[in-house]
């Protein structure tokens, strides 16, 4: 089987992968990384969006072949090396952004990605973004705040 | 109220693992050993199976075993069992035909289960599944309720239900009706139809069985909102394994919404193939599968009337509801159009006469059952529109009529003519809030300046109340329900004085967590990091009945509360002891034992230690240890009710319906943690806004899923909802002691009605009176224009 070499959450890892082997496959069941989900099979729902180099992107729409030499970050990645969580994963939690849980770490990845790319995006284009990121529990509401609060808050950090 | 008590609105305590990836969900569970299963479904809406060859499959690499129907029914396995018995108007029973775990000879709708195939690999499995060869000899198909009804509509269970008919079944006094009916000033009608909707937790269900040889003991490992539920349905009427031998864990579970109630045909297929093979076996739907396998909701056909006398009271309603049922009934499917559906229909309202006649009808669709809110968004969308339709009429203000006809906030408590009796509520002071959030008063001046824009703008309000906090044992038990409905609690106090709480209770999402301990908190004055909630699994929590139909708190809590005050009791018994006092003159506040009228005391935490180590203590008259139980079986339903305001803005251009402004004032009790109780009612509306705008389950003439994936099913995403206005008026639940009502479903239960009004509010200039849900840019661009060519010819 052909192996692939990338860095994950910083650590370098070596893979074996058949050729229709997907990214999320790889995090979830040989790395381990639980973290990134999988919601459905048509690459709309976003619970599975991981960073490529930074980047936003669905880690069930990605062959794991096409990354030799990638560095992904996933969910589990983004704490600080104090264990301290993100900003973002803060305010999500200050805010009341999440419920059942599931959607939640593609949301945390995506709202990141949209703070760097966007740092003061409003309401308007923070719903815009989440298109591809599907909540059935929250209604959006408290997402948006989290957003807008996160970003705030990685304004102020830098 | 302390730090962490009731009233606060304190952070979740589950947050950190799910925001940090470390949650547990079904899926993310391995087993050393492990299989995957994949289930072979049908494609075929009806069809007999002449043969099916499972011989290539079984050579195919990596494949463990393939299984199908002949061999689960060789070893004796039984059929889904359907858990509410429903009774013909004649007293006779409901049909109630066979729904085995994998299909013997006939499938009934596309999706239902053939065969099962385990692999070393997910992707082997699925390889051979496609190896497995069936004759199938296609037989017409019936997909709308009212066909299933006609004569000589294909019949989907033959002489198991004659006529498609599950029951034909009646609430109320109809001679009442018929009489109040005669002496009607006006009449208002209506015909709709519930659109069917496909539930979508995030999560997509998922199911693990495991055997262990040496002790014999089976563990399920699901994405269950009741585990208890799972265990003894699949335990003793599926698979009959012992209570003993059989564990199931439904660990982290991504939303539910119902979905996760049933005990479903893979959770037995898994569990037996895993002591068959004395190896794990994992399933996960894919989200294709989800949508042709997890049980629907709505889909009920409608016709209802409404009297009215001269000042617009209203004298009597009549209805008539078909319900789908789907191919099979479903855990809970009878009790949805009946008891959780006709009971609501008298709302808010003091109609002195209701007449209901309910069919349920079998048909070759996905089972239908609860879809949050259940029955009772059924019963609130039907007659929210009858009162809109009504109130056009006679001439009358949409607002002016509901209060004429609302239950006045002295004449709780208030029986209604269709079994239920509500405890509390006032529904003058939830429409006045509503109104001035929303700025009712106002509207008119907003829809002449949408005007100029060229876009139709309309308001919509719905007045609605719900039943839950599922239910008395006793009254369930005489409506048919096969189970009882308690909820069960243990209290465990730790030496140190930490408390662990084990509940039948699930939460999926709605944070319990937090919630169960801040109650927790309240009671004993302890901080909610020293109090953990275990749940959601049978080898540890007492046996509980789950989470469904906003009961958690209401009695899921209530239990809790009860354990608790056995506690306090005995540990006033202890520090009486110690403090050398009568147990009479202890008073337990803030976490503190005192002696009445003195300084002496002691803390929580000295008692809890005094409890284990006992040195010094009464040990002729009291145990050593520091663990209650509680059941609580409920006094009655809660009823939450409220009032929601949608106001629509639509482009005549594009048929395109935004919500612009949405707001709800709910009366959910007492509130324990306010961030949460907005946060549910927020997804509970935009579930409903789903419904009346976006979501639609469809099904061509043949059968065949048409809205099987997000490409077609249209879940609402961000850009289609907009922020959401969420307030609270309390009147406490009068028969529980937290006075708690229930805040999952109210949104969506009260929201559908206020867009559907709203919508139609806009367009009735072009003399829409009604439209089903969802009304989607289609069906409003064709309204709009042909009401336009209307006016040109």
């Amino acid at each position: 089987m052909p192996q692939v070499s990338l860095t994950v959450n910083g650590r370098p890892v070596k893979v074996e992968v058949e050729g229709r082997t997907l990214l999320v496959q790889v995090l979830r069941e040989k790395l381990g990384l639980t973290g990134t989900h999988v919601g459905c099979d048509t690459s709309q729902c976003g619970a599975c969006v991981v960073h490529v180099d930074g980047k936003s992107a669905k880690a069930c729409t990605l062959l794991a072949a096409q990354l030799e030499g990638a560095s992904v970050t996933t969910i589990e990645g983004v704490a600080g090396a104090d264990g301290k969580m993100h900003p973002m994963q803060e305010a999500f939690r200050d805010n009341h952004g999440l419920q059942c849980g599931f959607c939640t770490p593609g949301m945390v990845m995506s709202a990141i990605d949209l703070a760097k790319t966007n740092p003061d995006a409003s309401e308007h284009e923070i719903r815009e973004w989440l298109e591809g990121n599907i909540c059935r529990c929250t209604g959006y509401h408290n997402i948006v705040k989290s957003i807008q609060a996160g970003s705030a808050a990685m304004r102020a950090a830098k | 109220m302390g730090a962490d008590g009731i009233g606060v609105a304190v952070r979740r305590k589950e947050d950190v693992r799910f925001l940090t990836g470390r949650g547990t969900y079904t899926d993310d569970i391995a087993r050393p050993g492990q299989t995957y299963a994949h289930i072979l479904r049908s494609g075929q809406a009806h069809a007999r199976i002449r043969s099916i060859d499972v011989s290539k499959a079984k050579a195919a690499p990596g494949v463990v075993a393939v299984f199908t129907g002949a061999d689960m029914a060789a070893d004796g396995v039984g059929g889904l069992p359907c858990g509410w018995l429903v009774k013909n108007k004649d007293g006779s029973p409901m049909k109630e035909p066979a729904h085995p775990p994998l299909v013997v000879d006939r499938v009934r709708h596309v999706g239902d289960q053939i065969a099962v195939v385990i692999a070393e690999t997910r992707a082997q499995a699925k390889d051979a599944a496609e190896l497995v060869e069936i004759d199938f000899e296609p037989l017409p198909a019936v997909v709308d309720s009212k066909d299933a009804l006609k004569t000589g509509a294909p019949q989907v269970h033959g002489d198991a239900a004659p006529g498609n008919l599950c029951y034909d079944w009646e609430l109320g006094d109809k001679a009442a009706v018929d009489a109040a009916f005669a002496k009607a000033h006006k009449v208002a009608k209506i015909d709709l139809f519930n659109n069917r909707l496909i539930p979508n937790a995030m999560e997509p269900r998922a199911a693990t069985g495991d055997f262990d040889p040496a002790s014999g003991d089976y563990t399920l490992y699901t994405t269950s909102q009741n585990p208890h539920v799972i265990r003894l349905l699949m335990g003793a009427f599926v698979l009959h394994i012992p209570e003993s031998k059989l564990r199931v864990y439904a660990p982290d579970v991504g939303g539910g919404f119902g979905s996760k109630i049933y005990h479903y045909a893979e959770e037995a297929i898994v569990t037996w193939a895993a002591g068959k093979l004395k190896r794990p076996v994992r399933w996960t739907a894919d989200r294709s599968e989800s949508f042709m396998s997890d049980a629907h909701g709505r889909d009920h056909h409608s016709h209802a009337e409404l009297a009215l006398d001269k000042d617009g009271k209203f004298l009597a309603l009549r209805v008539d509801t078909t319900a789908n049922m789907g191919a099979y009934l479903s855990t809970f499917a009878s009790c949805i159009p009946t008891y959780l559906y006709a009971t609501l229909l008298a709302g808010v309202y003091t109609t002195p006469a209701i007449y209901v006649e309910v069919k349920a009808v079998f048909t070759n669709t996905v089972p239908v059952d609860a879809y949050r809110g259940a029955g009772r968004p059924e019963a609130t969308f039907l007659l929210e529109r009858l009162v809109d339709v009504a109130a056009r009429e006679m001439g009358m203000d949409r607002v002016e009529i509901r209060r004429r006809n609302f239950i006045p906030t002295n004449a709780f408590p208030y029986q209604t003519p269709v079994a239920l009796q509500y405890d509390s509520g006032d529904y003058f002071s939830t429409l006045e809030q509503a109104q001035k959030a929303a700025d009712w008063a106002g509207f008119e001046a907003r829809r002449a300046e949408a005007r100029k824009r060229g876009k139709l703008r309309g308001i919509g309000i719905s007045t609605y109340l719900e039943a839950c906090g599922i239910a008395p044992s006793n009254i369930a038990g005489a409506l048919g329900a096969r189970a009882g409905l308690y909820e069960a609690a243990t209290v465990r106090v730790h030496p140190t004085g930490t408390v662990t709480i084990l509940t039948g209770s699930h939460s999926h999402g709605q944070g319990h967590e937090t919630t169960f301990a801040q109650v927790v908190s309240e009671t004993l004055g302890i901080g909610i990091d020293q109090v953990e909630i275990v749940h959601g699994d049978t080898n540890k929590i007492p046996f509980g009945m789950g989470t469904y139909g906003s009961r958690s708190l209401a009695v899921g809590g209530t239990a809790i509360v009860k354990a608790l005050d056995k506690v306090v009791s005995k540990a006033k018994k202890i520090a009486a002891h110690l403090l050398e006092a009568s147990v009479n003159d202890i008073e337990f506040k803030d976490g503190k034992f005192t002696v009445v009228g003195t300084d002496k005391s002691k803390t929580f935490g000295e008692i809890a230690l005094t409890a284990y180590v006992p040195h010094n203590y009464p040990l002729e008259e009291l145990e050593p240890g520091l663990e209650e139980n509680a059941f609580y079986d409920p006094k009655n339903f809660t009823f939450p009710g409220g009032c929601h305001i949608a106001e629509v803005e639509i482009d005549p251009d594009t048929g395109v319906t935004k919500v612009v402004k949405f707001t709800a004032v709910d009366d959910v009790g007492r509130v324990i943690n306010p961030m949460i109780v907005e946060g549910q009612v927020q997804g509970g509306v935009a579930q409903g806004i789903g419904q009346a705008l976006l979501e639609n389950c469809v099904y061509d003439k043949d059968g065949q899923l048409i809205t099987g994936s997000y490409m077609d099913y249209v879940m609402p995403r961000a850009d289609d909802l907009p922020s959401i206005g969420v307030a609270t008026h309390t009147t406490l639940c009068t028969h529980n002691p937290l006075g708690v009502k229930g805040c999952g479903e109210v949104g969506a239960i009260g929201s559908p009605p206020a867009v559907i009004n709203a919508v139609v509010d806009a367009l009735k200039d072009h003399g829409v009176t009604h439209m089903d849900m969802p009304a989607s840019p289609q069906k409003v661009w064709s309204v709009i224009n042909g009401a336009h060519r209307k006016a040109a010819e």
